[in-house]
């Protein structure tokens, strides 16, 4: 059944959606949107790297998502103007992967691959890729739910019962990297950080309790990805923007309902 | 027995000096309340205390397995994240059903078990992280402005709560107050703090300013009373340290 490239499609984005929903939640929830930025458009210079380097490219994007979002943390801690200091990396790394890739011509005819996503070319690789770089995420955070929450609603409260609030930063810091590496080939390194927010957000007016809302989010991220799927199927739409479309509506239909 | 002490403490942040000297313990079943104008390191103490912030120089040391129950001064949820009243006091260990709505039971705020914390008032919010709090059967609770926010009659009951659970568990409690003219009769010890402790000491009772007792409906035997900090005396010993111009000398001494 793996033969047929939708099904396949499927699987990645269904997979992707697993981790990038429950994370995506915790992105909303600390304010990090800007965090997933910059992280996932360094997903861009990783894949430079790696196509130079010749290492397989999930490698490098994860290296280099995880580099980023190390130093973007490391740079929240010391009270850099957090605004500034992402809009500045979010978009140099941005910029900065162009340019790398512009010195490869293989990577330069197929650029909107990378920038947009290409689950339709989805091979089992790929697939093996993406479901155990999601599963990883997935058990990250259920490993570690209550300390990540205990440290999202307050620090100092997660201090005083014992807990280090800058590891469990460094797990949201793994986590994220991980996913912008799976979620690359599915959506591409432009609309990664949009599959995080929008089915948290739209997952928000629906959820009375946080476990609620990431599994909404996780649920309405795979229905979108389905949706999107579809979309661009009937519509000849690309596949990437597609699903980040079916997600956006989803949002505006629960925005909509939730309006008291 | 001591649960919790500084020595020769100090917390420096870039060139300032938040905290110095600082050297103090509490002792098991203790009540102190630590008063200072704003900006005097109340809070900074207290983090110091419960080991979030590093010192500087000196130390802090805490029973092995000290369980500390923490109330912070206030708490920001961000309305993004949909947490009721009942969870909250599941974080970040896992409690029954039957043992939070005992907890809130016991807070007097039953009815928020199911509310999300974002639609609870002031005054609920500081009842829901006190049960929170005391879910950890704490060996000491520390407070940091608890009643930060409430008018004077839900100030009061909070402090009656306080000095219940008190009476209830034997726990240690460690309070922080910048209102110097308001703190609990039943403080063992008050200290003040500016930068560096002032001075400590057992708390002066004013029970018998009728305006006051008017106002919080409570005989001598009450909870609560008055703590009057004299503010016309003249500084002679160790208070005497620099005060930026055009910033009156609010802390006093008391001494016994």
């Amino acid at each position: 059944m793996f033969d047929d490239f939708l099904i396949r499609a499927a699987l990645a984005g269904i997979g992707v959606s697993l981790a990038a929903g429950p994370l995506g939640a915790f992105v909303v929830w600390r304010r990090m949107a800007y965090f997933g930025d910059a992280t996932s458009h360094a997903a861009i210079l990783g894949v430079a790297l790696a196509l130079a380097t010749d290492l397989p490219v999930g490698l490098g994007t994860l290296a280099v998502a995880l580099a980023m979002a190390i130093t973007v943390a490391a740079l929240a801690g010391r009270g850099w103007a957090m605004d500034t200091t992402l809009g500045v990396l979010a978009h140099s790394a941005l910029a900065f992967g162009l340019v790398a890739v512009s010195f490869l011509p293989t990577v330069r005819t197929d650029l909107s691959a990378w920038l947009f996503g290409d689950i339709l070319a989805v091979s089992l690789p790929d697939l093996a890729f993406i479901w155990s770089g999601a599963l990883l995420v997935v058990a990250l955070l259920i490993w570690r739910w209550q300390a990540l929450l205990t440290t999202t609603i307050n620090e100092d409260l997660a201090a005083a019962s014992g807990l280090n609030p800058a590891r469990e930063r460094l797990v949201l810091t793994l986590a994220l990297a991980l996913t912008v590496a799976v979620a690359l080939k599915v959506v591409g390194a432009l609309l990664i950080a949009s599959l995080l927010i929008i089915p948290a957000a739209a997952a928000r007016g629906l959820a009375r309790n946080p476990e609620s809302m990431a599994i909404l989010a996780a649920t309405i991220g795979a229905a979108a990805s389905l949706v999107g799927l579809g979309l661009s199927l009937g519509l000849d739409t690309p596949a990437g923007p597609s699903i980040v479309t079916a997600a956006a509506l989803t949002f505006a239909a629960s925005a909509i309902l939730r309006r008291p | 027995m001591t649960l919790i002490s500084a020595s020769h403490l100090v917390i420096r942040r870039g060139a300032d000096d938040i905290l110095t000297d600082i050297s103090l313990s509490i002792s098991a079943g203790e009540i102190v309340t630590i008063v200072g104008p704003n900006g005097s390191g109340k809070s900074t103490l207290l983090r110091a205390l419960l080991g979030i912030l590093p010192p500087t120089s000196g130390s802090v040391s805490r029973k092995a397995g000290l369980r500390i129950g923490y109330v912070p001064q206030k708490l920001q949820i961000d309305r993004t994240l949909p947490l009721t009243a009942r969870r909250f006091l599941s974080l970040p260990t896992r409690q029954t059903a039957a043992a939070t709505t005992a907890a809130l039971i016991r807070v007097g705020v039953p009815e928020v078990a199911d509310r999300q914390m974002t639609d609870l008032s002031g005054g609920q919010l500081q009842r829901v992280l006190l049960a929170r709090a005391l879910l950890s059967t704490p060996e000491i609770l520390m407070l940091d402005e608890p009643t930060q926010g409430l008018d004077q009659p839900g100030e009061a009951a909070f402090y009656r709560l306080i000095e219940e659970v008190r009476r209830t568990t034997g726990a240690a409690i460690l309070m922080v107050s910048h209102d110097l003219h308001v703190v609990m009769a039943a403080s063992d010890r008050v200290i003040c703090l500016n930068r560096h402790i002032c001075c400590e000491g057992a708390p002066r009772v004013v029970s018998n300013a009728p305006e006051y007792r008017a106002l919080f409906g409570l005989g001598t035997q009450g909870a609560l009373a008055l703590y009057r900090h004299e503010h016309d005396h003249d500084h002679t010993h160790d208070c005497g340290h620099a005060h930026t111009a055009g910033q009156p000398h609010q802390h006093g001494q008391t001494h016994v």
